[in-house]
């Protein structure tokens, strides 16, 4: 199976911190990586990172086999080829739910107007939110409005969907209706980077589990080893205090 | 979200007692503002009718004859300044936006430009529109350039335009700025290239949320349109200054205020409620 992402020794630092220390990291076809670990740990700097969001200070990062932290690329082209989710939705609140998801299919990949549209509502029937598709952000909730930021990295086809602890915003409640998108992206085949809190989550999804830890991987393998029988003792730190605000 | 009926109900013996309470505190309020009102309305009237000198400002401020008489030419006046606002306004709007775009963007084929915006906005900004009337209105015809009118209506707009859009652009260059950076990441991600970005994303939001400081500065336009009299521009300031100096009455100068104040309350008034509006259709919090 080909890597769709390959890290190699990526090396971030803001001012005197250094976040990534020489971090690696394969994502084969079609699997979900899922990344653990406390705040402050790289996370969301890595999918920053991989999204050309943060430009790095070492290492290289490629994405299908073609090296993407080369100065000279196109990074607009590159994140086409990469959905983004955040932890705080970042809808356009300006736009409607429909004009949110169609903006870059039709800027971006130039397709015709009725066309994105049809293909949106679609997708926003799938996921049961057909009803909304003429509403503001603010007025749904915080787990539509992350069902819709989910469906808008979508529009693109995206090659690789990277999700940034998109449930750590959201009401209990309401974080189920997100994750079953992803679980149902997962069936479909999607090669997803996601960094969550969520363990019990992460078990049902991860095809490999890696715990991030001062900048580096720590501990990798499957969701099995890694949440249920961790062999670092950073690791069984780390899971033994999530254990215990009730997480797991 | 189902609404559910609120039928087959009526208010419990306590709401009605409540409501009875309410009315009782509502009609006491209202008695306590007519008397507060009275009282320092009526202070002030008695206090500017008993003065010495009322019986003569009386004549020659509000004399309402003179007024009828002089109203065809203020408004004729006043028709220019409208005029000069619409078109200076358009102008303004167009020049400000360069402006505004040119400061924030980081393209380095640009940066002689932004240099120069900056220079330009820190120029006017600084200096009073009065003076910069006075220099262009005066300055530009003695340059004797072929090609540029010595209207001094056309010379009065232009300088009102270079002047206003050193301020507006810095409103909407602080709009422009208060976008946070997560709407410029969303759709940055999304492959947007950063002109796309700016245009779809981030100028509608920033733009909207500029609203209520640019209707200001549409009002302060059209008011300061009134400087341009000192090039010899017959607006209304000038009419009723011809009127007023002709026969010592000053009536004029009121009945321009009058009209002034005419077209600037509703204006205010409108897009007060046009932005309440918007707001509340974009956001549930906008309703309270």
């Amino acid at each position: 199976m080909a890597n769709v992402l390959e890290l190699d020794k990526i090396r971030k630092s803001f001012g005197a911190e250094l976040v990534l220390d020489g971090l690696s990291l394969s994502v084969p076809e079609h699997t979900a990586t899922v990344l653990i670990g406390a705040s402050g740990s790289g996370k969301s700097t890595l999918l920053r990172c991989i999204n050309l969001l943060e430009s790095i200070d070492d290492g290289q990062i490629f994405l299908d086999g073609k090296e993407i932290s080369d100065p000279l690329i196109n990074v607009d082209e590159v994140r086409r080829k990469l959905g983004m989710v955040f932890q705080s939705f970042n809808l356009f609140p300006h736009k409607t739910v429909l004009e949110n998801v169609t903006l870059a299919p039709i800027k971006v990949q130039g397709k015709n107007k009725d066309e994105a549209i049809t293909a949106t509502l679609a997708l926003l029937q799938r996921f049961d939110l057909a009803d909304k598709a003429d509403q503001y952000p603010d007025r749904l909730s915080g787990g539509q409005q992350q069902r819709v930021a989910i469906i808008r990295s979508l529009a693109l086809n995206p090659r690789l969907l990277l999700l940034d602890e998109i449930t750590s915003a959201l009401d209990p409640v309401l974080v189920n209706e997100v994750l079953s998108i992803v679980r149902d992206l997962k069936s479909d085949g999607m090669t997803m980077v996601l960094a969550t809190h969520e363990m019990g989550f992460a078990t049902q999804v991860a095809d490999e589990v890696c715990f991030l830890e001062s900048g580096n991987i720590l501990e990798r393998g499957s969701a099995e080893d890694v949440l249920h029988a961790p062999k670092n003792p950073k690791t069984q730190e780390f899971l033994k205090r999530v254990h215990q605000a009730g997480r797991l | 979200m189902s609404e559910r009926v609120n039928s087959a109900w009526s208010p419990s013996s306590r709401e009605i007692q409540r409501r009875g309470e309410r009315k009782r505190i509502s009609r006491r309020q209202g008695v306590i503002a007519a008397v507060s009102t009275t009282v320092v309305l009526g202070t002030l009237f008695t206090i500017l009718v008993t003065s010495p000198g009322w019986e003569i400002v009386k004549k020659t401020f509000f004399d309402i004859d003179y007024g009828r008489e002089v109203f065809p030419t203020v408004i004729a006046g006043l028709w220019i300044n409208l005029q000069l606002t619409f078109i200076g306004g358009f102008c303004i709007g167009v020049i400000a936006l360069g402006l505004a775009l040119l400061r924030t963007t980081k393209s380095p084929a640009l940066t002689p430009f932004r240099f120069l915006a900056t220079a330009y906005v820190d120029i006017f900004r600084g200096a009073p529109l009065i003076l910069i009337i006075l220099l262009v209105g005066f300055g530009v015809p003695a340059l004797q350039l072929k090609g540029i009118s010595s209207n001094v209506i056309f010379l009065g707009t232009v300088a009102v335009v270079l002047t206003y859009s050193a301020y507006v652009a810095e409103v909407i260059r602080s709009g422009i700025l208060s976008i946070h950076p997560s709407q410029r990441a969303a759709a940055r991600s999304l492959g947007l290239t950063s002109g796309q970005t700016m245009r779809y994303v981030v100028l509608p939001q920033a733009i909207r949320r500029v609203v209520p400081p640019l209707l200001n500065d549409f009002v302060s336009l059209l008011k300061d349109t009134g400087l341009v009299s000192i090039l010899g521009v017959t607006d209304a300031v000038r009419a009723a200054q011809i009127n007023a100096s002709r026969t010592f009455n000053y009536t004029p100068y009121v009945v321009a205020a009058i009209l002034f104040l005419l077209i600037t309350i509703p204006m205010t008034r409108y897009t007060d409620r046009a932005i309440r509006a918007r707001t509340n259709a974009q956001s549930s919090e906008g309703a309270i």
